[in-house]
This record gives C-alpha cells, structure tokens and sequence, in this order.
C-alpha cells in the first residue's frame, strides 16, 4: 500500500504567504460557491495572489457503489451526480453501456431522448443564468429564470414521475410511454420560451453594472483551455468551435441542424453570450424533435436485458421469466470497456464502463466537465479582485455534486 | 490490427514514434486503444499531441486484483481536427504502483492524477502537488481498490 505520506499535504497556499498576504477561507458554506466548494485564497490587500480549491466536501463514492451494482441499478445513481441535468447522465449512462451491448434503440426513443436532453439543458442553463445573476447582485433574473425552470420540471414530472431524480432513459430505450399531452405541452413551452430569453437579456444586457463585472474579467486563453481540459461553454467563448454534438454526434444528434455559439471574448461575458445563445439553439432542436418525431416503440426489443410491460409480464409466462431473472440476476453484458461523452449543460460529459462479462459493472468511470474547469479557477482569478472570484465560479457553471461524484 | 488502420492518424503517429513500444492495440466498438509500457508514457502521448490529438479529456485507473499488473490506466485523448477519440492504456504492477505524470504535456491532468492517486494509490511522479483530492488527508486506504470493501467497516 502506498504510503501518502505527510510532506506532500500541506496547502499550497501557505508555503508562499509573504507577511503581508493573507489566506482567506472561502467556503465550503458560503452562497456563492454553489454548492460546498472549498477555496483556499491568498490575497494580498484585494487581489488574489494564489487560489486554492479544496474539493471532496460531497464525495459519495457512487463510481464505488455502481461497481456493487447491477447495470440496471446504476442509472437512478447517475441522477445523483450532476442534479441539475438528470436526463443527460442517463443518456450517456446508457449510451456506454448500450454500446457494449451493442443494442439498436427505436428511433423513437432517440428522438424522445434528444427532446428531453434539450429540456435539461435549458434547465441547466436557467439555473446557471439566475444564479450566476443573483451572485453578482442581480436578485430579479433569479425569480424570472425559476419560473422558466418551474415548467421545465413540471414536464419532467409529467414524464417520468420525478421532478429532479428522473430516472426515465432506461438502458434499451425509455422507461415508459411518455403522457399523450407531453408533446404538446413542450410546444406551448418553447413557443413562449424565445420572449422569456428576451427577456432575461433585457434584464442583464445593457445593465452596466452586470456588463461591468463580467467584461474584462476571468481571462481564459483558448491555449490555457485546451491545456487545463476545460470543456463545454466555457471552452467555446474562449474561441474554440467545437461541440460533440456536431463534431461526433450521437443519439442521431447528425439529424438536427443548429449552431455552436462561439466567442472570441475570452472572458466572463464570452460564457454569458454563449450560454444565452446556447438556449435559443436548444430551441431549434427540440422545434426539429417535435416536428419529426417518429412513431414506434420506446424499447428495444431484446426482452433479456428490458423489463416487458406489465401487462405482458401478468399473461406471458416467458415475460414473466424474463422479469425475473432481470431483477435478481440482472444481464450479463460482454466483457470489454466503452468510453461514451456526450455534451451535457456544462461540458463534455463521459462514461468509461469497463464490463469483465458479468451482470455487474466491474468499472464505472464518470468524466465531468466541472471537474477540469475548476482547475482552470486559479488561472482565470489570478491578479484580479477578490470579488471578481464570485464572478468567475458563476461562469464556468459548476455543480459540486459531479466534481465530487 | 495496425495493418488494418493504416490510414488512422493515431497508428500512424505511434508507428513513426516507436512502433515497438506499442504492445498492444485494439480497435473494438469504434474505438482504438493503444497499449503502451508504463515507462513510455510521456512520450507516447506527446507523439499523440504532435499528431493532433491536441486536448486531454479524462484518465481514470481500472483494479484488476488479483492479476499482475495490477493496476490499468487509462488517458483518454480527442482530437478537435480529427474528430477522434484514442485511448492510451498502460499498466501498472501493485508493488510500488508508480508512473510518471502527464502534467508535463497537459496541465490539465493534475486533478485526475490526483484522484487516481486518492482512490487507487498510484503515485504520479513530478506531480506538483500530489494529494489527496476526494478523501480527507488523514484517510487510510483507496477507496476504489477492489480489496476495499463497499459496506460495513474497514
């Protein structure tokens, strides 16, 4: 076992501390580090010499559990992890692991699961807009995005049952079909969604106290995102184009046409526009979704690895048999290891499944993309204020439940 | 398998750097993994850098007790021009489980080699800040090693 020994785990920051600088302690309660980040800052008067996150305050261990579990079992786990876009880590959940099954999914459900990844990114993104707002003392955007995401989660409500842990994307299509009023409701939401935009942007575009908190400040080279692994939003307003969604698309993403938002600014405000545009692109989508959703079924057809429907399983005694061995024994899936990302709210997203054959994943590996923008802090708040810090966690757009999985 | 690929920019490069370094590859579910000896690391994925698969995406150790090596690593690299994904792999024995760390060619994998480190207990040297990252400092054991129980006590 190796040793981890003592002269490694003193904090960085105390080692330079020059006599007139001072380490602050910011988080892990504090509001404005949306969620239980800890940061380790050295400021010298208000600017900040060194900065330090201290992250593991929300460790589960779920990579840990999923390896105790069956395939199945794992995709209400991956609801937990990043909570603020629950159908996206079922989506790449399941795409891994149908890719090491090799499993063909209905159109249907695909095209089902794109609409509803859409919805989750626009949940995310309002979540991000209004918080990101409120930190930097604009409390009204914060009331008008909830109300957007209030309806978002009405309709993953309506879907799934679940607010928040949906739990619908089942490995093999969807959990079940979805509400005949779904597809319209969705319209109704999108069709008033482009105003609600409008709107925010009227709020925060020209306010020149949210224009001057955000210009200028958390300077990201393209280079330095590259090199720090940052991903997603962030990456695309430091000026590079390049999105999975187009670049390697999967779950027929190829079908859709839309745009990736791109920025050359660099800094906070760059990842403002392109989140802001982001949305009116996730509108294009999910228009497309609803205008060509194909009929059929939700599931695959491989009654091994899918539960049967209840009603087969009461009249069929093979359906029966099927439904049991699921639940107890699960499925086996073929030995052999899969790397799946996707582009998720905040970023690329991947799962690295490694399966050894048996019913149980023998790895389960999740790459999130705040993980990696949150080493990219120090280099963004290096020379600047102390309250442009505030600033810069709200625009990379993190969630602490996926970099602490 | 290379005689197969011979057009991927991936093989390509790995062949022109040291086509006998690579001990094994396999191009499985339209993926290529490569395998490369744990001394050869660093080299092998700045051959990879400078044949355009230019941003690190994740890396991530797998535990395969009770087989020797133990210890499988894995980097996962893309490519923005090529619009590809390669994965590196390499093991590493469970006496003294050590590489060398890829900080050197991405910044960015400080964070991952730190949890590998936490969760696995594989040093990564020239790591420049080697610590734990998930688990408080004074934790005893790697949580995602396969002889660490998921329930009940340690």
């Amino acid at each position: 076992m190796v040793d981890v020994g003592t002269p490694i785990l003193q904090a960085p920051p105390a080692e330079g501390a020059r006599d007139q600088h001072m380490v602050l302690n910011m988080g892990p309660q504090h509001p404005s580090t949306h969620g239980v980040l800890r940061l380790v800052l050295e400021i010298d008067g208000e600017i900040v010499v060194r900065l330090y996150p201290e992250i593991g305050y929300l460790h589960t261990g779920i990579e840990k559990t999923c390896e105790a579990k069956f395939y199945q079992q794992v995709v209400p786990l991956t609801d937990r992890v990043d909570y603020l876009g629950p159908m996206a880590n079922n989506l790449c959940y399941c795409l891994a692991v149908e890719k090491l099954l090799g499993l063909e999914i209905p159109e249907r459900a695909v095209w089902i699961r794109v609409l509803l990844t859409e919805l989750t990114r626009l949940n995310s993104h309002l979540i991000w807009l209004g918080t990101h707002a409120m930190d930097i003392g604009a409390l009204t955007v914060f009331l008008y995005t909830f109300r957007e995401r209030e309806d978002i989660l009405r309709i993953f409500e309506a879907v799934s049952g679940q607010r928040m842990m949906t739990s619908y994307f089942r490995i093999g299509g969807l959990a079940m079909e979805p509400p005949l009023d779904l597809f319209d409701r969705i319209q109704s939401f999108i069709k008033t969604f482009p105003e609600k935009i409008d709107e925010y942007s009227n709020l925060l575009t020209g306010n020149p106290i949210f224009r001057n908190r955000l210009m200028g400040v958390g300077m990201l080279s393209a280079e330095d995102a590259i090199a720090l692994a940052v991903t997603g939003p962030t990456m695309r307003a430091s000026g590079i184009d390049f999105d999975l969604r187009r670049d390697m698309p999967y779950s027929s993403y190829e079908k859709f046409q839309f745009n990736v938002p791109v920025s050359n600014r660099c800094d906070c405000w760059g990842r403002y526009e392109v989140r802001l545009e982001e949305m009116r692109e996730s509108i294009k989508i999910i228009q497309q979704a609803l205008d060509g959703m194909p009929g059929g079924p939700i599931k695959a057809d491989a009654p091994k690895i899918i539960l049967p429907d209840r009603e087969k399983m009461k009249t069929q005694m093979e359906a029966l048999i099927h439904h049991f061995k699921i639940v107890t024994e699960g499925f086996n899936v073929p030995a052999g290891e899969v790397y799946q990302g996707i582009e998720s709210g905040h970023g690329q997203m991947g799962y690295y499944v490694v399966s050894d054959g048996t019913a149980k994943p023998y790895r389960v590996h999740m790459r999130y993309p705040g993980f990696a923008s949150l080493q990219a802090l120090e280099t963004m708040c290096k020379g600047r204020m102390l309250a442009d810090v505030v600033a810069v966690i709200g625009s990379i757009d993190i969630v602490l439940g996926e970099i602490d999985r | 398998m290379l005689e197969r690929l011979p057009d991927h920019p991936a093989v390509k490069a790995i062949v022109a750097w040291n086509a006998d370094a690579l001990t094994d590859a396999l191009f499985d579910r339209s993926e290529l993994a490569l395998t490369v000896p744990p001394e050869n690391i660093v080299a092998a994925v700045t051959a990879m850098k400078d044949a355009g698969y230019n941003a690190f995406e994740d890396m991530t150790a797998v535990d395969w007790l009770p087989s020797e090596p133990r210890f499988q690593l894995s980097y996962h690299i893309l490519s923005h021009k090529y619009k590809d994904r390669i994965r590196i792999k390499t093991w590493v024995s469970s006496e003294d489980p050590a590489i060398e760390s890829i900080t050197s060619v991405w910044a960015g994998a400080n964070y991952y080699e730190r949890e590998v480190f936490d969760l696995f207990g594989i040093r990564f040297d020239g790591h420049p800040n080697l610590r734990r990252i998930m688990m408080p400092e004074d934790w005893v054991g790697h949580p995602l090693r396969k002889d660490y129980p998921v329930e009940g006590y340690r």
